[in-house]
């Protein structure tokens, strides 16, 4: 561990920072939808400021009706709904990503606040740290 | 400034590491500091001492190190990642350490940025 | 904010929901295969240059470079070094990659 390791450990405690986890990846073809969500779980233990929003494909993470025993692949899809129970309340989808692939709120599997183009730019701007994948 | 930067992608099949690599160096050259490399996701496969690359070839692995090696840089191999991958203790190159993803939160909460290289 | 794209444009739409969702007077800055959009005749040219009326448009020169791209930069976009790439990361309060 380095000196300057050190000098960020000391300044570290009590930090309140507004992290955003940005997904915009489709869940299954690539790894960074799971992988992302671990980062997301593990952020809580932090008691930071933490927004969850998917973009693009990413709100394909949070379709209902998910079945991965064909794949062989562990279904995580339900993961999304014990974010509640880490205190990771606010979870945001783009309307025109959703509107781009047909979908509604009621096609999700979490409730989630819905933003215009314009509002997800002006939450992302007042972020401290952005985290995509 | 302390500048943390996350890297997502192995070496050579994306340039994610490559850009990586040069971000910090040249932060390092201009006075900031990197106190912590993350890898992430497929990231980790930039750690291991296994890595052989023809000789005309810049080496990867052995540049992060040399990195830390002069500068202090803390290369954090995530341990979830690491082990669906085959990362252990036992095949790391001098200079990274295999820890958990609080890490890279602890990154983000004490460096002035966070920077994420990937595909 | 800094928003740092790394993907071609005419492969990938992240340059496009970069454009999207960044706020007036933010920058944007091209590294990796996304240098091609800032190239005369990439048709993806028409994106950036409608971008720039309210975006800071950067690119990675070292990119350009590698690619033999340097000649074609559009009007406009403003190369940097690694060392500007540094720069850049400094001077935002924040920076996102869409990757």
């Amino acid at each position: 561990m380095s000196d300057m390791m050190d000098d960020m450990e000391e300044g570290g405690e009590g930090v309140v920072k507004k992290f955003m986890f940005v997904n915009r990846k489709a869940p299954h073809g690539t790894i960074y939808a799971l992988e992302g969500l671990e980062v997301a779980l593990i952020s809580a233990a932090f008691d930071q400021d933490v927004s969850m929003v998917f973009v693009d494909d990413g709100v394909y993470e949070l379709i209902k009706g998910v079945n991965t025993k064909g794949i062989e692949v562990k279904d995580f899809s339900k993961t999304y709904r014990a974010l509640e129970g880490y205190d990771i309340e606010k979870l945001y989808v783009e309307k025109a990503s959703m509107d781009a692939r047909g979908l509604t709120q009621d096609d999700l599997i979490v409730d989630v606040i819905a933003l215009d183009s314009a509002e997800m730019a002006n939450l992302m701007a007042e972020q401290d740290v952005v985290i995509s994948y | 400034m302390k500048i943390g930067i996350m890297v997502s992608e192995g070496p050579y099949s994306h340039q994610a590491s490559d850009t990586a690599y040069l971000f910090a160096r040249n932060a390092i050259e201009k006075g900031h500091s990197v106190p912590r490399v993350f890898f992430y996701h497929d990231g980790v496969n930039n750690s291991t001492k296994l890595t052989q690359p023809p000789q005309d070839d810049r080496h990867v692995v052995n540049r992060w190190s040399k990195l830390a090696e002069d500068h202090g840089v803390d290369l954090v191999v995530c341990v979830a990642a690491g082990m669906r991958r085959g990362i252990t203790d036992e095949i790391l190159a001098p200079g990274f350490r295999i820890s958990g993803l609080g890490q890279l939160v602890e990154t983000g909460i004490q460096c002035d940025r966070l920077v994420t290289f990937g595909d | 904010m800094l928003h740092i794209v790394n993907k071609s444009a005419t492969e990938r739409n992240s340059l496009e929901s970069a454009l999207r969702l960044a706020t007036k007077g933010s920058a944007v800055l091209l590294i990796e295969d996304a240098v091609y959009a800032a190239t005369q005749g990439s048709v993806a040219a028409a994106k950036v240059q409608t971008a720039m009326a309210d975006l800071q448009i950067y690119a990675l020169g070292p990119d350009l470079d590698a690619r033999g791209m340097s000649a074609r930069v559009l009007d406009g976009v403003k190369v940097v070094d690694y060392g500007g790439f540094v720069d850049l990361v400094t001077e935002h309060n924040c920076c996102q990659s869409w990757l």
